[in-house]
């Protein structure tokens, strides 16, 4: 049986705009999370503090953080890599923070110059810090189903550093299969592994669609207990390794499916789809959502 | 109620339907030594069923005008079975002189459909099938069936699980061997998917069944999951995602036979298909066609470098 609802955390401001390669203005991004804002979404990921060194697209975090409408009962996440995005965040309003680790050894080292286990020292500063000031933290864990390096990752390491930022505090955790390369078989087994060390409550599937299987394995993964999962609106965001293919799967098409399971969202389609044709504009570029795309309605 | 099988079937038969339901619904028709070169690719590459063209007048289907030369001209490998469109006896007839062992008939689960598509009601249609069938069954040779607008037509919108039991048992009496539900639109969900075989299962045996998804939506590949999940065994695909919907302009139509051969590898669920040799098909049949793939497995390998 399916959740009777599902918790859609929008990733498109953030995961999407980061990983275009057009840059928006910082009032297109501020409009754009305002549009979001009025869809029924009820988590929005709007910016990240990291070093505009490394993330030029996310240089302008600060103003736009202190820029958007905040509505009542709609959360802002915004990412923060160490203590230091940490304070910055909360000096400019952020009241959720999102912290990424990942299952592979190699993407981290290739990503954050680290190790795992260093990666999550790092992180324990920031969670310590959350604590203190009683901001909920929300940990990804990247390369879930498959690695650009390492290639194919053992679903009990995907467990293990599951369990570890759980039990550092993280509220939420998202499993997200980083280059798409995942399947139903993939994803049953991996979440089977993680549904032993972390409650399924407490998990969330961030599904890349670069092998066009995301939808599929978000209804796997739906069917094991999952109720929360991330999109990106018009599918923004491409892969960055795999040069030209997408990444992030489409919040609208995920809708669609979620209203055809009589599966409660909260957010309007049509307004997100709306949403969509503004961001594409802004970007130049052609939506990767296929409900979008379509123009025969029922 | 649980109908969601404990095991997904081992074995999965996909049905390749590029050549035709694909380069019909294509905005470029495509010269016959291309269609003949795209089919004979195919062949090669373990796939067991492709539907190769379709002995409609060409008057309607001016894609498929060379469908004798098509027949005529592919080599038939053993162990795949070509099968083309014959939408009447004279098609059938047509089909036979040209070399076809098999043959499929067409029908709709809305009235609306059906008139406006081939300009009969869906019982004057089923007449026709009938004459079809009877003339295949003395010369020995199989039947398939189609169902058109399953989870949803262009015109009449919402269409009821039951009429497309009822549609589907006229064509399984009548002799066909398999039938096809095709979501013509992709409308569909893995809601509208499960509500729909629950009602077709009760008339036609499971093994019987195939679906044929379009990804008009995105939702292809979950409503195939939700069908095989139930125990569907029989896949219909278009190698590259060939053919567009032709009632959403600029929209998708028919499932990547690469992304579902992907999904299926990732399940451990075998059907005898080389993914590479289906992607090389595709990256040949686009590249003629000047357009990118539909694909997004093909897409993802392309910059790689992986297909020749």
């Amino acid at each position: 049986a399916f959740p009777k609802r599902v918790k859609v955390v929008e990733v498109g401001p953030r995961d999407g705009l980061q990983n275009e390669k057009n840059v928006v203005p910082t009032s297109v991004k501020i409009n754009l999370i305002n549009m979001l804002s009025e869809t029924g979404l009820q988590v929005i990921e709007a910016t990240s503090f990291v070093s505009p060194k490394w993330v030029p697209q996310m240089a302008d975090h600060t103003e736009v953080m202190q820029g958007i409408n905040k509505l009542p009962g709609i959360s802002y996440p915004v990412l923060t890599p160490n203590l230091k995005g940490f304070q910055a965040a909360v000096a400019a309003g952020a009241k959720e923070v999102s912290i990424f680790g990942a299952a592979s050894e190699l993407f981290t080292r290739k990503n954050i110059n680290c190790s795992i286990e260093e990666s999550l020292e790092r992180f324990n500063e920031v969670m310590t810090a959350a604590r203190g000031a009683s901001i909920p933290v929300r940990g990804y864990v990247s390369c879930v189903l498959g690695c650009p390096y390492e290639g194919k990752i053992s679903a009990a390491k995907v467990a293990e550093v599951s369990k570890k930022m759980y039990s550092m505090g993280c509220y939420e955790i998202s499993l997200g299969d980083t280059i798409g390369i995942g399947t139903p078989g993939s994803m049953k087994e991996m979440l089977t592994a993680v549904m032993k060390e972390v409650p399924v409550g407490a998990l969330a599937v961030h599904c890349h669609d670069t092998y066009g299987q995301a939808l599929a394995n978000i209804l796997v993964a739906l069917q094991m207990g999952v109720s929360v999962v991330d999109a990106s609106v018009a599918g923004l965001g491409g892969c960055p390794y795999a040069q030209g293919a997408s990444g992030n799967v489409a919040t609208e098409d995920l809708v669609y499916m979620l209203n055809g399971l009589g599966i409660h969202t909260g957010v309007d389609l049509q307004k997100l789809m709306d949403t969509g044709t503004f961001i594409c504009n802004a970007l130049n570029r052609r939506t990767n959502s296929k409900v979008s795309q379509a123009s025969c309605r029922l | 109620q649980e109908s969601q099988a404990s095991e997904l079937p081992k074995y999965i038969k996909i049905v390749e339907v590029g050549p035709r339901d694909g380069l019909q619904n294509e905005k470029v028709i495509v010269p016959t030594d291309i269609k003949i070169e795209l089919i004979n690719r195919l062949s090669k590459t373990g796939l067991p069923a492709i539907e190769v063209t379709s002995f409609v007048s060409s008057k309607w289907v001016p894609q498929m005008a060379d469908h004798k030369e098509v027949m005529r001209g592919i080599e038939q490998h053993p162990g795949v079975q070509y099968s083309v469109l014959t939408p009447n006896l004279q098609g059938f007839h047509s089909a036979i002189a040209a070399g076809a062992t098999e043959v499929s008939v067409f029908g709709a689960a809305s009235e609306s459909f059906s008139k406006m598509n081939i300009n009969c009601s869906i019982e004057e249609s089923i007449e026709k099938f009938e004459e079809v069938a009877k003339s295949a069954r003395n010369m020995n040779i199989p039947v398939r069936g189609y169902v058109s607008c399953a989870l949803g037509c262009p015109y009449e919108g919402n269409v009821i699980p039951a009429k497309v039991a009822e549609v589907s048992k006229r064509l399984y009496s009548m002799g066909c061997y398999e039938i096809s539900l095709g979501d013509t639109i992709g409308v569909g969900t893995p809601g509208s998917m499960k509500r729909m075989l629950e009602a077709v299962m009760k008339e036609i045996p499971l093994s019987a069944l195939a679906v044929h998804c379009h990804d008009t939506y995105g939702q292809a590949l979950a409503n195939i999951l939700t069908a095989i999940q139930m125990g569907v065994a029989v896949v219909d695909s278009s190698v590259a995602g060939l053919g567009g919907c032709p009632y959403a302009k600029g929209a998708t139509g028919n499932v990547a036979t690469e992304d579902v051969i992907y999904m299926l590898n990732g399940l451990g669920i075998d059907t005898g298909v080389n993914l590479y040799r289906v992607m090389e098909a595709g990256n040949f049949i686009c590249t003629t066609l000047n357009k990118k793939t539909n694909s997004k497995v093909a897409q993802a390998f392309l910059n790689t470098g992986t297909i020749n």
